[in-house]
């Protein structure tokens, strides 16, 4: 039998970013003792890279805004595939999650009377992001740690979680190693909440860290979990391209919704080209009145920069495809144009958008305040994920199993608004954490098999025992994120993803063969061969769904079915572990609406 | 610049050395690329920690030619000399392996600060009325990204190891953001005096000038703070203030 530690909590949350933390906290306001896993050290999830605002209609900027313009804003942008639950709670609850967050230390900019000041951003009708310049997410996470290592729960820091413990059909808990010296762990559990986030490390080019390995995704799936949406990857549309070095580090919307606009090399404004039908009244016909909107004259309309991220992603592509790009394969950004409105352009650009101004200058040598910056589409977010009950966060076929934000599917649909993540990390974190904590009430009596976590064990320990091999770990995950990024990018067709799925089973049973050299202490070769396994299960969701889906939609695209077909929009893909292990796809139809939210969109135009 | 020669700090509790690695470089090349780049076709044991490659998460802190810096903020032109460059984990801490320290205790000390405790909402709605010039100084030390590149170039603890009394910049910082938030009731002064050990910073500004966030860590956080201290335990006539109107201070 293999060493293991053991620890029991009511409520086990894996994953410690904004979701996780107000999850944790949420459960442990209830009263249940909580376990919070997280992969890195405390305050280090990917939560931190958040940089525009949250989205919340408290209508401090402009009264006109309502939970009801925020809630039709997310469906259209999701393009109706969304869980139209989960996007009224999510408008609903937003303001209220923005409000405590300040009770518990947070310091969001400010209005001239004294309010959480609001700023614009793509396919949002009013001014709802609250933010801290370009640093909100930092804000966030800082916050909810700060507040959460007062409220009794234990945190288990960089501990990677490498399969969940069933008793029956429910899940009771988690096996896993600790990263500093590879000893196991077993987590027992009456509750568990996977708040793991996303999954862009299937990708070459990413705004994801390394903790982006689709594990939550997969270790959900692999438990029975079904998965849904999982073709809507988006690609965020400025990533930096250069130098080499930094290529997929995210540039902020931010810096279009303080008047930043787009333009090909030969000088040309081209998002007013092509503006799509379900946005040509929002947007505005001259440039002049986008200047205008952004400076926030209520009478005027968006300027095309800020039209989704799917569109202006495409958009850019489009460029460089026809030769019009920037040097280095992408649009220029220019914030500095400003200069020909603002007077002190430069020290307003520094003080709105701090952080883009320090991460060109060191890491590129570009001063913002004065030239256009390079950028090009970037993997940033899975809308897809875990199919869960919209009120309550529990999964749709593992009782006891919860999931929350980014790994969580359902709210954002086809493509998600920039600034809906961060509100949908603590208003669903806080559902999860509630519902996780009564459900372990509840249910308070599990048990678990001494086999699966040997079979765990035995599966953690097989790269390290075939020690180093000729392709190694980081090989293989190189030559994943290659053909993702070929084959099932931002342009899909049927032909070459037919293909990634062979390459997928490929390099599985690649996998199966590689080995690390070293030994269990702080082994990145052996952890990188262990998170193997989910990139490729999200990689195959993803391909799968991507293949099944015959028409182009929101952050979906195919190059042989480039256009949106009303047919594919009543139904979502559903992906589960068929009975042979294989995986299967399958059409489950979207609920009808409730008629009170039909008419809202149809208000709302 | 075609490729770099690195010496890169190996081993663990137990002892350990500089390896050489011969890297190849790209354009614009980071030292956390470098160190990637032999971690993947050299050495895939090195551990280094880092999760968002942009200076926005502090979780790759090392020395890099003996100087304390994020290696994802770090250019390989800007570090690179006639010899090679050196790589070691920050020397404060523990060393667990290679570039990983343990830098636990740090989580410890902030779990000690008393927490931001906030007054009465001004709104119905729950929420406060707060200009920008009041979040001003405290949204500075919010930017912190807890690197501990502060802690590790403090002589107080990277010198004299006064780890057990000294909690060092970061947690000053911590401190003064709570302390200046327009809407906490908290009160850290004692705190700050008895356990937190503010005294024993002598104002080198050490920690100010390897902040990777330019937060003015001394002047604006850890000055004003041992004002406080002053204030409220040397200065005869607000004491007599406090035993005559009563108030909070020590006796």
């Amino acid at each position: 039998m293999s060493q293991y530690q053991e620890f029991e909590h009511d409520v086990l949350v894996i994953g410690a970013g904004g979701a996780g933390l107000r999850a944790a906290i949420e459960a442990a306001a209830a009263g249940v003792r909580v376990g919070l896993v997280c992969k890195s050290l405390l305050g280090k999830a990917h939560t931190v890279m958040a940089e525009g605002g949250m989205a919340a209609s408290m209508g401090n900027v402009d009264e006109r805004d309502g939970w009801q313009t925020h809630f039709a804003d997310t469906m259209r942008g999701g393009q109706y595939l969304n869980s139209w639950r989960m996007a009224e709670l999510h408008a609903k609850e937003s303001p209220e999650r923005a409000r405590e967050l300040e009770a518990w230390g947070a310091l969001f900019d400010r209005t001239p009377d004294g309010k959480i000041l609001q700023r614009n951003f793509g396919g949002h009708k009013y001014p709802r992001l609250a933010h801290v310049g370009d640093r909100t997410g930092l804000e966030m996470i800082r916050t909810l740690q700060d507040h959460g290592i007062h409220q009794g729960i234990d945190v288990h820091m960089e501990v990677t979680v490498t399969r969940l413990l069933k008793d029956g059909d429910r899940c009771v808990g988690a096996f896993g190693y600790d990263r500093e010296q590879g000893r196991f762990r077993v987590f027992k559990a009456k509750a568990v909440v996977l708040a793991t986030g996303g999954l862009g490390r299937a990708y070459l080019v990413t705004s994801n860290s390394w903790e982006g390995t689709g594990d939550g995704h997969s270790l959900g799936y692999h438990a029975g979990a079904e998965l849904r949406d999982m073709e809507f990857i988006q690609f965020h549309p400025t990533g930096m391209i250069w130098p080499p070095s930094v290529r997929g580090i995210l540039v902020t919307e931010g810096v279009r919704g303080e008047g930043g606009i787009l333009k090909n090399n030969e000088g040309t404004r081209f998002m007013f080209d092509d503006i799509p039908p379900l946005y040509v009244d929002q947007t505005a016909d001259t440039p002049e009145e986008g200047w205008r909107y952004v400076t926030g004259d209520r009478d005027a309309r968006r300027p095309p920069e800020l039209l989704t991220r799917d569109h202006v992603a495409r958009k850019i592509v489009k460029e460089v495809q026809e030769g019009r790009g920037s040097p280095h394969g992408g649009a220029f950004l220019d914030i500095a144009w400003i200069k020909e409105h603002i007077k002190d352009s430069e020290a307003h650009i520094k003080k709105k958008l701090p952080s883009m101004y320090h991460q060109f200058k060191e890491l590129a040598g570009i001063d913002i305040t004065k030239e256009p910056m390079e950028v090009g589409p970037t993997t940033h977010y899975a809308m897809g994920g875990i199919a869960v009950d919209p009120d309550t966060q529990m999964t749709t076929t593992v009782p006891g199993l919860f999931a929350a934000g980014e790994v969580a599917g359902g709210l954002h649909g086809a493509n998600r608004l920039g600034g809906n993540s961060l509100s949908d990390l603590v208003v669903f974190g806080q559902r999860a954490g509630e519902h996780a904590a009564r459900f372990a009430k509840e249910n308070p009596s599990y048990s678990v098999s001494e086999a699966e976590i040997e079979g765990a064990a035995v599966e953690a320990l097989a790269p390290l025992e075939r020690g180093a091999t000729q392709v190694g770990p980081f090989q293989l995950q190189f030559e994943l994120q290659t053909m993702m990024q070929n084959k099932v990018g931002i342009a899909r067709e049927e032909k070459a993803l037919s293909e990634a799925l062979g390459t997928i089973r490929q390099i599985a049973e690649q996998l199966a063969e590689v080995g690390s050299g070293g030994n269990r202490w702080y082994n990145p070769g052996w952890h990188t061969a262990l998170d193997m396994k989910h990139l490729l299960t999200v990689s195959e969701a993803i391909a799968i769904s991507a293949r099944e889906r015959k028409e182009s939609r929101g952050a979906h695209s195919r190059l042989d079915h480039p256009e949106k077909d009303a047919a594919w929009s009543t139904f979502n893909h559903i992906v589960r572990k068929g009975a042979d292990g294989e995986m299967v796809i399958e059409r489950r139809d979207i609920p009808p609406i409730r008629q009170e939210l039909q008419d809202i969109i149809e208000e709302e135009g | 610049m075609k490729s770099a020669t690195f010496k890169v700090w190996r081993g663990d509790q137990k002892g350990g050395d500089f390896q050489t690695y011969e890297v190849e470089l790209e354009p614009g090349y980071v030292v956390l690329d470098a160190i990637h780049k032999i971690q993947a076709e050299q050495a895939n044991d090195l551990a280094c920690r880092w999760n968002c490659k942009a200076g926005k998460c502090g979780s790759c802190s090392a020395e890099v030619n003996g100087s304390p810096r994020l290696m994802c903020m770090t250019r390989v032109e800007d570090v690179a000399g006639d010899g090679p460059i050196t790589v070691e984990p920050m020397r404060t801490f523990p060393v667990l392996k290679d570039l990983v320290t343990d830098v636990s205790w740090n989580y410890e000390v902030k779990a000690s600060i008393q927490k931001m405790t906030p007054r009465k909402p001004d709104f119905e709605d729950g929420s406060w009325k707060m200009h920008q010039y009041d979040v001003e100084r405290p949204q500075e030390f919010r930017k912190c990204i807890e690197c501990f590149l502060c802690q590790d170039v403090c002589h107080v603890l990277r010198d004299h190891q006064m780890h057990g009394e000294f909690a060092g910049p970061r947690h000053f910082v911590f401190a003064a953001q709570a302390e200046m938030n327009p809407i906490d009731v908290g009160d850290r002064v004692v705190q700050l005096r008895e356990e937190l050990g503010i005294g024993y910073c002598n104002i080198t500004k050490c920690c100010t000038k390897v902040c990777p966030e330019n937060i003015t860590i001394t002047d604006n956080a850890i000055i004003p703070l041992k004002e406080r201290v002053v204030d409220r335990s040397y200065d005869p006539l607000a004491k007599l203030a406090r035993a005559i109107f009563g108030g909070s201070g020590e006796e």
